[in-house]
């Protein structure tokens, strides 16, 4: 037991040893900027600053109490990434009860298959019998317009934030050889790579940026900010080795792949938001925008490295 | 007490959005009067108004459905002390007018949905005459269009099961009933001063 204290314990002072210099990086430049412009930026680098220290601090202490706070934890952020999407999503009047089911059935079940570890259902259960479920409502509705449309909006709401983010917490659910995986390092490796990248992606874009790497989805990404913070999400995955049952080139691996879906799950979220024609999915997050626009990433991340995890170490 | 319990409820399911474009939130006497798609709109717009305001403002609401059954006269009595009025049978004895301008008289404020009723469209109705009468009636009295944006969405008029969406309540700028002004004219640029608010 000792030696997993230790680990949660150098998570911890890691992570707000990293958020005490960012704050302090903060100040300085909000002391040293004069125009306008970069005050703006500033401040919202500042509100972001101060979301992640909330953030990290409601991460941390559901992990330390265990597998069932942080089930629950994930679940209340499904909900809410739910409620964000089906918000600027535009269903229809017949889509009611289908909605409803997402919300107060579905949603709630699958963390439950997750809680009581029956891998062969939570694995299926959206994709399978909530994806049944959906059109099969929409259809005793009786609304026939834009069907398929308004049906596979709410399949993917169901896919995206319920279904792929459970992965995250599913991790605890993990027997690995050798590993004792209770204590949450799994799913701090993943969270602290996916979110690290985004950071680092943000502030090299930031600090290089120059050359946009997809214009016409999201014109603050560049190919500066991919490269930099992908590698730097690498370094650290790696040097984090000691906390998974990964050997240091495994870590380096998975990292990459973490790093990459992540990259890709931001993009995918952000070609939803641009055709709806909004800049963010909410306001929850000070400076980040809403819960949705925090763990896109994590939605695309979570399901593959869980499979690759259960895979090849278990 | 129940009331306060559902405002806070209410905020936390669905996440109120308040914004205020056209003046303050304060607990100043005036007349809200706001689009109509769902039983959830006054208890959406009376949540964001502060604390002092909540205890002076009464909703409208007709007394055909609001007298059915015993939860919705038991919330529309005496939770939100709501002042029911007749909208089918309308005598001179029986005025809803009378009742509503007694009550600004005697310095509550009052929320109204002049569309008469809930609609199922994306356009608003055309709106029911009690609002100019109010305005003429009282002239001092700021009128306040407010356009209550997705509630139809969280509770469509026939459903009873809520889902919770994000709803947003936008406040906009008062207007008051011009002394030369025709019915017809002050009833159509109220209805605008409401699209302005959906837009803003």
């Amino acid at each position: 037991m000792h030696g997993l204290d230790f680990r949660l314990r150098a998570m911890v002072g890691g992570v707000f040893a990293l958020l005490i210099v960012a704050s302090i990086i903060g100040h300085i430049l909000k002391l040293r900027t004069k125009s306008d412009n970069g005050r703006e930026v500033v401040q919202n680098l500042n509100a972001r600053i101060r979301a992640w220290w909330v953030m990290a601090i409601i991460f941390f202490v559901a992990i330390a109490i265990g597998r069932i706070a942080s089930l629950l934890l994930f679940a209340a952020v499904s909900f809410l990434a739910l409620r964000e999407y089906i918000t600027l999503t535009p269903t229809q009047r017949g889509d009611h009860r289908a909605l409803f089911w997402a919300f107060f059935v579905i949603t709630p079940l699958q963390y439950l298959l997750i809680g009581i570890r029956w891998y062969g259902l939570f694995s299926i259960f959206i994709p399978v019998y909530a994806y049944l479920l959906v059109p099969i409502r929409n259809v005793i509705a009786g609304d026939c317009r834009e069907f398929l449309a308004r049906t596979s909006k709410i399949q993917w709401g169901l896919m995206v934030c319920v279904y792929f983010v459970s992965y995250a917490p599913a991790l605890l659910s993990l027997k690995i050889h050798g590993y004792q995986g209770e204590s949450g390092e799994l799913l701090f490796f993943l969270v602290a790579v996916v979110q690290f990248s985004d950071v680092l992606q943000y502030v090299f874009g930031k600090c290089f940026g120059r050359h946009p790497i997809a214009p016409e989805v999201s014109p603050n990404k560049t190919v500066e900010g991919f490269v930099g913070g992908l590698s730097s999400a690498v370094l650290v995955g790696t040097l984090l080795w000691w906390i998974t049952p990964f050997t240091p080139w495994q870590a380096a691996i998975m990292s990459l792949i973490i790093a990459l879906m992540g990259f890709w799950g931001g993009l995918v979220m952000s070609a939803i938001k641009r055709d709806r024609g909004v800049k963010d999915y909410g306001t929850s997050i000070p400076g980040h925008g809403g819960i949705m626009d925090r763990i896109d990433s994590l939605c695309f991340a979570a399901p593959i490295f869980f499979h690759l995890t259960r895979y090849y170490f278990t | 007490m129940i009331a306060e319990l559902l405002a806070k409820s209410i905020r936390l399911f669905s996440g109120v959005q308040a914004r205020w474009i056209g003046c303050k939130p304060d607990s100043t006497q005036r007349v809200y009067f706001a689009n109509h798609t769902s039983n959830l709109d006054f208890l959406m717009l009376w949540s964001i108004l502060p604390r002092e305001a909540r205890r002076t403002v009464r909703p409208v609401a007709a007394s055909d459905y609001w007298q059915k059954g015993r939860i919705r006269f038991f919330l529309a009595n005496s939770v939100f002390r709501g002042v029911l009025i007749e909208r089918q049978k309308v005598t001179r004895s029986n005025n809803p007018l009378t009742a509503l301008v007694a009550i600004l008289k005697a310095g509550e404020s009052l929320i109204i949905f002049p569309e008469g009723g809930r609609t199922t469209d994306p356009e608003m109705k055309p709106f029911k005459s009690g609002l100019y009468y109010l305005g003429r009636a009282m002239p001092t009295v700021d009128l306040v269009p407010v356009y209550i944006d997705n509630a139809s969405r969280i509770l469509p008029k026939g459903e009873f099961l809520p889902i919770p969406l994000i709803c947003s309540v936008i406040v906009g700028r008062p207007i008051r009933v011009q002394p030369a002004e025709s019915k017809d004219a002050f009833l159509i640029r109220a209805r605008t001063a409401i699209e302005n608010c959906s837009r803003a």
